[in-house]
């Protein structure tokens, strides 16, 4: 079958290698399912966190806040700024080029940066101090570009034909926008907002050292709290509850796999109604 | 015959090419001007100066004037004011996918009209003028996207005439349809042609004898010869345009 042991050689390779992947995902996953299953007692799961029961309940009401606050103020910032990228700005802009290198970059820094520079901007410099405020306006800057990045490409997928009809009758270019172009972006944005949850969900570098490790549901806005990406890597260091923090990652897995999911759906639905 | 359009000198440039160089040409109300000749001769970009949908591309360029009723276009002229009364038809059929009646009734919100009642009855107005009512009044709130092209195409044309503009502007606009929805929209056109002034782009000479009574051949940008239509297709005084017409040449 195979003339050229070249040919032969490639195909193994090609074949191990998608074997790798796919093994080494399924060992991941299928460890801390077995190592966590059997701590995913009702415990874990109690209202107030205490040194026994290491609950992670309250790590799991602060990520869902800091989800929402980041999002209140990076996804009107980002889609408004997309917008403008794609249907105000003229092409070949300067401004445009200056804001397209700085997204770039902005989301090729790695996140502990972003830790560092909200602990020295928002924590000391603004005096809000290890809060939850602190964390959400850290990660807002962060999932900025991805919002950016997302908006622009659904903005770009809408038919040129559909804003030249627009204009054609006599529209403005707000009309335009509001009416025409954004409804018809809407899965896309939408599934780009679904991809920033999951990096907000994920992240602890970046909220170590802005919203603290307090295991508490944050009282305010100023409070120290921990989402539950933190509260694993915490249990994990103590060295106490290794067998809890193996459960809190079963809990994460499935609500990156679950918003995962939901994105996938909505892109699928995005490119169905698209024609 | 009232003159509409009156365009002087006009050139156009996209960046380093010249697309039309020198356009002098009346066009008068209630009549259908064809505008004919081989691809890339500047017919489609000439359409498109007239209501300044030029505007949108980059590096385009215009020197020149046109005279809309008199006034300037590309002077002291309020754009979307200009595309109200100066309405398109494009090439290809390009409702929005939203309801038919959503459609319709997308331009005159735009223009400021909000009254259920008036709304409703420009968009049967609209819809009557363009020969779809019989056929879409029992589903005027199904989305447009599920019409067939052609029927896509006469929704276009009921958007467009929803404005009350007095120019239609079409640019082939059945290029992209099957015979029979394009024998329906040049019947269209002949009646539309009582209230409106219709200026067409099509690359199908047949089509420009069969509904014009103007046609204008555009050859590298330039108007080689604007003519009634009997005499231009009968008795073409340039040798390119009997070239052209005969199909030795486009």
């Amino acid at each position: 079958m195979f003339k050229k042991p070249m040919s032969l050689l490639l195909r193994i390779a090609v074949m191990l290698s998608a074997a790798i992947t796919v093994l080494s995902l399924l060992l991941i996953v299928g460890y801390i399912l077995v190592k966590g299953i059997p701590y995913l007692t009702p415990s874990l799961f109690a209202f107030e966190y205490n040194s026994t029961n290491v609950s992670l309940f309250p790590s799991m009401i602060t990520t869902l806040i800091m989800v929402a606050l980041a999002l209140i103020v990076s996804a009107p910032i980002g889609i408004f700024c997309a917008i403008y990228l794609v249907e105000y700005a003229k092409r070949g802009n300067h401004l445009v080029k200056y804001i397209r290198i700085t997204t770039e970059t902005l989301s090729g820094i790695p996140s502990i940066v972003y830790g560092l520079f909200g602990m020295l901007f928002f924590v000391t410099t603004l005096k809000l101090g290890f809060s939850v405020l602190a964390g959400s306006l850290t990660l807002s800057i962060m999932i900025l570009p991805l919002i950016i990045r997302t908006t622009e490409e659904a903005l770009k997928s809408v038919p040129d034909t559909y804003r030249e009809g627009s204009y054609g009758l006599g529209a403005t270019r707000l009309r335009t926008v509001f009416v025409v172009i954004l409804p018809n972006a809407v899965s896309g944005i939408l599934a780009g907002i679904i991809l920033s949850i999951g990096r907000i969900v994920g992240e602890t570098a970046a909220l170590i050292y802005t919203a603290g490790t307090i295991a508490k549901i944050p009282e305010n806005l100023g409070s120290s709290a921990r989402t539950l990406s933190i509260h694993m890597y915490s249990l994990s260091s103590e060295g106490l509850h290794t067998n809890e923090a193996y459960a809190t990652a079963v809990v994460l897995l499935a609500v990156v796999l679950f918003i995962n999911l939901i994105a996938n759906l909505i892109a699928k639905r995005f490119r169905k109604g698209k024609i | 015959m009232k003159n509409v359009f009156n365009v002087k000198n006009l050139n156009l440039f996209y960046g380093e090419t010249h697309a039309l160089t020198d356009v002098n040409i009346t066009l008068c109300e209630n009549e259908i001007t064809a505008l004919i000749g081989p691809s890339g001769c500047g017919k489609s970009s000439f359409l498109r100066t007239l209501n300044r949908m030029n505007d949108l591309i980059e590096n385009c360029k215009t020197t020149g004037e046109i005279l809309f009723n008199g006034e300037n276009i590309y002077g002291d002229f309020d754009v979307n004011l200009l595309r109200k009364h100066v309405g398109m038809v494009f090439q290809k059929p390009n409702p929005f996918p939203m309801s038919i009646y959503d459609n319709i009734a997308f331009g005159p919100r735009t223009h400021g009209i909000k009254k259920k009642s008036q709304l409703d009855e420009i968009v049967e107005k609209s819809l009557r003028d363009a020969a779809m009512w019989d056929e879409v009044k029992d589903r005027l709130k199904k989305s447009a996207i599920g019409l067939s092209g052609g029927q896509q195409q006469r929704v276009c044309i009921a958007r467009a005439l929803a404005v009350a503009p007095q120019v239609l502007l079409m640019d082939e606009p059945t290029s992209a349809l099957d015979p029979i929805s394009t024998s329906k929209i040049e019947d269209l056109m002949n009646e539309l042609k009582e209230k409106y002034t219709i200026i067409i782009v099509t690359h199908n000479m047949q089509q420009a004898a069969r509904v014009s009574d103007m046609t204008a051949f555009f050859l590298l940008g330039e108007i080689v010869e604007y003519e009634t239509t009997d005499n231009l297709f009968s008795l073409p005084k340039d040798k390119r345009t009997e070239d052209y017409i005969t199909g030795r040449f486009g």
